[in-house]
């Protein structure tokens, strides 16, 4: 027996061997790599690991339907742009009243639907409005509830009244698709603006999209692409290797990297993501109701090794909520960073010199586990016991995110701009300080976005010196692609991946 | 064997029906409300309550149940919670994959284990005998999803001559392409396969090698070739017969690992998917079509020991010995 045992290690090493092999030799499809101009019928192979549920956003349709149509297939008035900026798409110009409350849209000429029929004022009114309906699942919904009434004075012209004044009004617009009034089953097919129409959908397998000839702006770069769906990260690298796909539009784990890393046929991207790990606080539960503990806490994790030892190298260590792609941002890693004598010093004056213990309830899945052993461990340092409680993304959305039981919670916020969840004294993490409620509204209710942005800098500091939540790092967002790739977006934000710019060399 | 067929029928219904009401209640018995996947971020009460009414998961379980028979007579599986597209043509797509890769698989593992399995009793006291016994036996140890990297690592990332997961978009449109990339999916699961069938039809071929039978067919004069086809044959294959569907329905199954290591959009996927959703009718339509597939096998692989072996025709379920 145990010269067969040997024999089947044998098999195994051999093979192990040939996957390191093929990692530095790999990708012998013919590419021309010097060559400067690129194939403007090219089909582009995008892997991924978010399949859309359906195909529409306001039922549903998660993070995959954003990945694979905003942008591509349906367009907003406006764009959120790949690093943060917002600019006008199907708007042509807008104006706004003194007081800040109407909102006044021309739109673009010449706008044609994949259907064929030309944008009016009245498919904005309707897009608008599925939005805002009663069955809409959009995540965006109530940022955009302050909308009071939508007005067509004529075909080209939207006049929207806000019922109180919002500065973020035309950011949140660069979510809202804008769709033929006319479209039906939206779930399984499409009627937009974009510069792809819908070509086929294969559930469970891939969604491809074909350049649309009638497009009002600049046509894509390249004839059509085709998001294949994974469920296994270790296939999607798969299929990367055997060019099966060109690009990957999100690495989860810095594991396979290196096997694209030390490969000239590929390049690994480190974008900026928004999506931030925090340890949040219940800040109204004994003992993170005083401030000292919270910055004890704070102070005692060693966030670069963490980050270190889940992402090896990738991603950035942040102070705040606010990743740098917020307008508001400022480096505040700094304030309450790692020291362990600053820790007990807290710790002492809070009357915990011997510490104490708290649950942490620790959703089962990449990186809360890790990280929540990580915690437990540097904790200890400082007298601090963790009990960890692994609860289910299901138990976690009831217990903490709705009844507010907990004393402290791992979770990963993925949104950008989401700093202003802080003014909201009955948001899960139990966060109460009048002041930053006042400047939150102020902030939403500024005229410019000088002031928004001066204001809501005052709530990042604040909130950072209050140790409102841990915010552990920001993650990486790491897209690797095929060398014979050119313009693909790096930061990916929002779960958005413009496709129109991906150039590939024939 | 008119009366047979139609009592074994009528059990074939009745097992569907049991089933069914099982599937139902053990799913009812899970933990978490579907109900939160389809609210939005910060839904009030209210709003989860509509979500509730609109998937029908706040009306009493035996009026659900009566709504999932009553579209099940229909042929309808319902609708999706989560997507909220209807399951049965998902499940008629994913069906283009699944079936094919297990059928092919199973005739390859019937095809590998056989001859194998056979040669293996037959010259057991040979090395290579032995040897094929040992293969087997180590087969039988080998977790599926290890094969299937291990045969990705050589045949698509080292070679290059397979792709290592996918299946084209376009599906059977492409026959060339679908069935390149089902070649190492099928080629994992009949290994892995007929390593278990080897063992078994190498002791149905040992029983018969040792069989009175077989010896007097001998002392009279047959040809061991003539006695191992008019005798042996028969009586090795209706133990075998039984093993086969079972192994069968085991692999339709067991696809849920094979199509996640291949990125193959299957059946097993869409369960396995349907599952961490809490997509009840997902779930529901996929084992409810599975679990028909797995009772119309068992009741051929009855109907064809019945055919091979008359001592059988007295008894209701013919795996009994």
């Amino acid at each position: 027996m145990s010269i067969k045992k040997t024999s089947l290690y044998g098999t195994a090493t051999a093979a192990t061997l040939a996957l390191t092999l093929t990692a530095c030799g790999g990708g012998s499809g013919g590419g021309d790599a010097s060559g400067g101009t690129y194939d403007k019928n090219a089909t582009v192979n995008i892997g991924s690991l978010y399949e859309p549920q359906n195909l529409d956003n306001t039922a549903g349709g998660g993070q995959g339907v954003t990945e694979a149509l905003n942008g591509n297939v349906y367009e907003g008035l406006f764009r959120l742009t790949d690093d943060g900026k917002v600019e006008k798409l199907l708007a042509q110009d807008y104006k706004v009243s003194g007081d800040g409350l109407t909102y006044t849209f021309t739109l673009r000429d010449g706008v044609k639907f994949h259907s064929g029929k030309t944008l009016t004022s009245a498919d904005v009114k309707y897009s608008l409005e599925k939005v805002l309906a009663d069955d809409s699942q959009s995540a965006r919904k109530s940022n955009l509830e302050v909308v009071k009434d939508v007005a067509t004075p004529d075909a080209k012209t939207v006049k929207v009244t806000l019922s109180q004044k919002s500065i973020s009004f035309v950011y949140n617009l660069s979510y809202v698709w804008i769709i033929n009034s006319e479209a039906k089953d939206l779930k399984t097919s499409e009627d937009g603006t974009g510069p792809y129409k819908l070509n086929k959908w294969t559930r469970g397998s891939a969604l491809s999209l074909d350049r649309f000839a009638g497009y009002w702006g600049d046509a894509a770069a390249n004839k059509q692409v085709v998001f294949h769906y994974y469920k296994d990260a270790t296939a999607l690298n798969n299929a990367l290797l055997t060019n099966a796909v060109d690009v990957v539009t999100s690495e989860q784990s810095p594991d396979a990297l290196d096997q694209f890393k030390n490969n000239q046929n590929y390049k690994v991207n480190d974008g900026d993501s928004t999506t931030k790990l925090l340890l949040a606080f219940n800040d109204k539960a004994k003992p993170f109701t005083d401030v000292k503990v919270r910055q004890a806490v704070s102070a005692a994790i060693d966030d670069k090794k963490l980050l270190e030892s889940v992402w090896g190298g990738y991603g950035k260590l942040i102070g705040s909520m606010v990743p740098p792609t917020d307008p508001w941002y400022e480096d505040l890693t700094k304030v309450n960073a790692y020291d362990t004598a600053k820790a007990k010093k807290l710790l002492a004056e809070a009357g915990y010199e011997n510490g104490f213990s708290f649950t942490l309830d620790t959703p089962n899945y990449d990186p809360h586990p890790t990280a929540a052993t990580f915690i437990k461990s540097q904790l200890a340092k400082v007298g601090i016991t963790v009990k960890i409680n692994t609860i289910t993304p299901d138990e976690w959305y009831t217990k903490v995110y709705k009844n507010h039981d907990f004393t402290a919670t791992l979770q990963e916020h993925v949104n950008d701009r989401d700093l202003v969840w802080y003014g909201n004294p009955d948001f899960y993490w139990g966060y109460d300080n009048k002041q930053v409620t006042k400047w939150v509204e102020q902030a939403e209710e500024a005229s410019t976005t000088a002031e928004q942005t001066e204001l809501l800098k005052k709530v990042n500091r604040q909130t950072a010196e209050d140790a409102a939540s841990d915010w552990l790092y920001l993650y990486p967002q790491i897209v690797v692609a095929s060398s014979k790739l050119s313009g693909y977006p790096l930061n990916g934000l929002n779960s958005q991946f413009f496709a129109y710019d991906i150039k590939k060399k024939g | 064997m008119a009366r047979y067929l139609l009592r074994r029928l009528a059990f074939l219904l009745v097992s569907l029906a049991l089933a069914s009401v099982v599937l139902f209640v053990l799913l009812r018995m899970l933990p978490g409300d579907p109900a939160n996947a389809l609210s939005s971020v910060g839904a009030s009460p209210e709003q989860i309550a509509a979500a509730r009414h609109s998937i029908g998961s706040d009306k009493p379980l035996p009026e659900q149940f009566a709504h999932w028979i009553g579209q099940l007579a229909t042929g309808d599986l319902g609708t999706s919670f989560v997507s909220s597209l209807p399951v049965a043509p998902e499940v008629g797509s994913r069906l283009n994959v699944t079936v094919p890769l297990t059928l092919a698989a199973f005739v390859l593992a019937v095809v590998i284990a056989v001859p194998a399995g056979f040669v293996a009793a037959y010259k057991r006291r040979t090395w290579y005998g032995a040897l094929l016994s040992g293969v087997s036996q180590l087969g039988i140890a080998v977790p599926v999803f290890w094969l299937g990297m291990i045969l990705i690592a050589v045949f698509a990332l080292n070679a290059g001559w397979l792709p290592a997961g996918g299946f084209p978009p376009d599906g059977w449109v492409q026959p060339g392409e679908a069935i390149r990339s089902l070649v190492l999916p099928v080629v994992t699961i009949a290994l892995v396969m007929s390593a278990s069938l080897i063992r078994y039809v190498r002791s149905a071929t040992l029983d018969v090698l040792d069989s009175d039978y077989l010896r007097t067919a001998r002392a009279l004069g047959s040809s061991f070739g003539r006695a191992m086809w008019r005798h042996g044959l028969r009586n090795a294959s209706v133990p075998v017969i039984s093993i086969l569907g079972i192994e069968l329905a085991s692999t339709l199954l067991g696809a849920v690992v094979v199509e996640s290591v291949y990125a193959l959009p299957g059946l097993g996927s869409m369960l396995a998917t349907g599952i961490a959703q809490h997509d009840y009718p997902v779930i529901q339509g996929v084992l409810f079509v599975s679990t028909f597939a797995v009772l119309v096998i068992g009741f051929a692989a009855d109907l064809v020991q019945r055919i091979i072996d008359p001592r059988l025709r007295g008894r209701l379920s013919g795996g009994a010995r």
